[in-house]
């Protein structure tokens, strides 16, 4: 039973649900799983780094923010559709982590958690200082949805609200991320990464250059953090310095650690519950960060695979018990 | 195969390692001896470019391999054992050996296809040779520390290493432990025509199997020559041998 539940394919049957949350007829709902879909994404790029290559980066945000300005910028100043905005947004971010990650990747630890988090307030200052560009501290509101008047006219699908027409497209742009990145993860590749996380003195010495490898993990973290932010942008129908600042970073880490970096899906877990305790939580009380802080030292010291590790333990015990 | 020119290192001004030249021929097995602290350690990390030598040089093979990184070391055909046991302790057995398959054979560069199927018959067959099929699924952190030494000869192995290092193949083993060790590195050595190199604490052990036996003292080689010849040295009886009985 248990490992016949454990085979389905649980991404696309994720993926087929969220499809229907618009039909539920709220506004909200919809708004409110855009919002999960977009930091899933998010939160599974930074994995790539933490939880694959045992990497923790206080900067990720950085890459976020540029794929978040390239999109919008490119679509609201250039009027470049949607369908070259968004990689466009992927190609800069991840040339930035090249350039970035170049001098991170030389350094361990605790040290290259701190060259990350500074090259990422790089990027806010000039986010926040580059009028000209990026409208400086007043960002660049009114980002426009890319065009669905050809989608529109069709039958069946007709009928919709824009905001639910660009839903559609974030399921099916995250999901193809989402594929991307699993392939990624369960590659030779990906094995490599995992390695050098467990032991990177042993890594060398089956032949693996340690730091090229923690570079091209750099590159395709920033890349798909830059597309979340390209998506996340036209989302909040405006792009402003503070999605590459420290906090945002902190909030997408606490997400990867809240929900399990030891699972593909944990982090995308823990944006769901994080956007969704937030929400509830903001309703009844002020003190949401106290909560929040208390909420992630139970789970770090009772649960340290996060909740997609506690679910993966019940899992396995559950298997055992029946078994016996 | 291996011929290292008067290296030297020195950490905080302590000589560390003090000039040492060596030779190893083809297909020889040979051991470096030496008290604690007499840098045969060091001595291996500045061979495999964990460490820059200061001076000397170190050629595998009529090549000048001084200062490469690690990873280029492995790749030209030396592979090693580290003294404290060096796995992947997070992954199972069978992982751990198909990791270093991967990397040599130069998959690690594929983005996209499925890794568990990859060399899967040259894993097993190497676990089989090194007697760890039946705990492949296994993770090989829970391993004892026997198996866990054994596991790292296999992931050297897969490197298809022409040089093989050893550093302390039986640290921490009990008596038994030891003798399955080494009988193990002695088959596969024959059967793989391998060169080794290796460093040892057990006398015993060093003198049934080396053909050829470095003495290390104080960062210098102050005797060489077969099994025979060294016992009879009188040096090598004063500061070692002699400190042992």
């Amino acid at each position: 039973m248990t490992a016949r539940l454990a085979r389905l394919p649980w991404g696309l049957v994720v993926l087929a649900v969220a499809f229907f949350v618009p039909a539920a007829g709220s506004r909200f709902y919809t708004f409110l799983a855009n919002d999960i879909v977009i930091w899933g994404l998010f939160a599974t790029s930074l994995n790539l780094l933490v939880g694959v290559t045992g990497l923790v980066s206080f900067g990720h945000a950085a890459y976020f923010g540029i794929g978040a300005y390239t999109t919008g910028l490119l679509m609201k100043k250039l009027s470049v559709p949607f369908l070259l905005a968004f990689p466009a947004a992927g190609l800069l971010a991840g040339a930035l982590a090249l350039v970035f990650g170049f001098f991170c990747v030389r350094l361990t630890r605790i040290y290259f958690a701190m060259l990350t988090l500074a090259f990422a307030q790089i990027v806010w200052a000039i986010c926040f200082k580059w009028n000209e560009v990026t409208g400086g501290e007043q960002g660049m509101p009114e980002i426009p949805y890319p065009s669905f008047d050809w989608i529109a006219g069709l039958p069946l699908v007709g009928g919709w609200r824009t905001a639910e027409y660009f839903y559609f497209l974030t399921l099916v742009m995250v999901g193809l991320c989402f594929w991307v990145l699993r392939r990624i993860v369960g590659s030779p590749f990906g094995r490599m990464l995992t390695t050098i996380r467990e032991n990177a003195e042993r890594a060398e010495f089956i032949g693996v250059n340690v730091r090229r490898y923690e570079l091209a993990a750099f590159v395709l973290a920033g890349a798909f953090a830059g597309l979340a932010g390209g998506l996340f942008g036209i989302f909040n129908r405006g792009v402003f310095p503070d999605f590459a600042y420290w906090t945002k970073s902190s909030e997408v880490l606490i997400m990867t650690l809240l929900g399990g970096m030891g699972a593909f899906y944990g982090p995308a877990i823990g944006a769901l519950v994080l956007i969704l305790l937030n929400q509830q939580i903001v309703a009844y009380t002020e003190y949401w960060p106290f909560v929040l802080g208390t909420i992630l030292v139970v789970l770090l010291f009772v649960f340290p695979g996060g909740l997609a590790g506690a679910v993966q333990a019940a899992a396995r015990r559950l298997g055992s018990a029946r078994r016996a | 195969m291996l011929e290292v020119r008067d290296v030297r290192k020195s950490f905080d001004g302590f000589l560390a390692v003090a000039g040492v030249s060596l030779r190893v021929e083809r297909g020889q097995i040979a051991a470096i001896i030496g008290p604690n602290g007499a840098g045969k350690t060091t001595f291996f990390n500045l061979v495999t470019g964990h460490l820059r030598p200061d001076a000397g040089a170190v050629v595998l093979e009529g090549r000048d391999i001084t200062g490469l990184a690690p990873h280029d070391v492995c790749r030209l055909g030396m592979g090693r054992s580290f003294q404290r046991t060096n796995i992947f302790p997070k992954l199972t057995v069978y992982e751990n050996v198909q990791a270093a398959f991967l990397s040599h054979r130069g998959r690690g560069r594929d983005l996209w296809s499925r890794v568990e199927r990859l060399y899967r018959e040259e894993t097993q067959a190497l676990l089989g040779s090194l007697g760890l099929l039946e705990r492949a699924e296994e993770t090989s952190g829970f391993l004892s520390h026997g198996a866990q030494k054994q596991l790292e000869l296999g992931i050297a192995l897969a490197s298809e290493p022409a040089l093989l290092l050893l550093d302390e193949p039986t640290a921490g083993m009990s008596a038994a432990e030891t003798r399955e060790t080494i009988r193990l590195v002695e088959r596969i050595a024959r059967e793989r025509s391998l060169t080794l190199l290796f460093t040892e604490h057990d006398m015993e052990v060093v003198f049934s199997i080396a053909q050829r036996i470095f003495v290390l003292h104080q960062g210098r080689v102050i005797a060489e020559g077969t099994p025979t010849e060294v016992r009879a040295d009188p040096d090598v009886r004063r500061v070692y041998l002699g400190e042992r009985r």
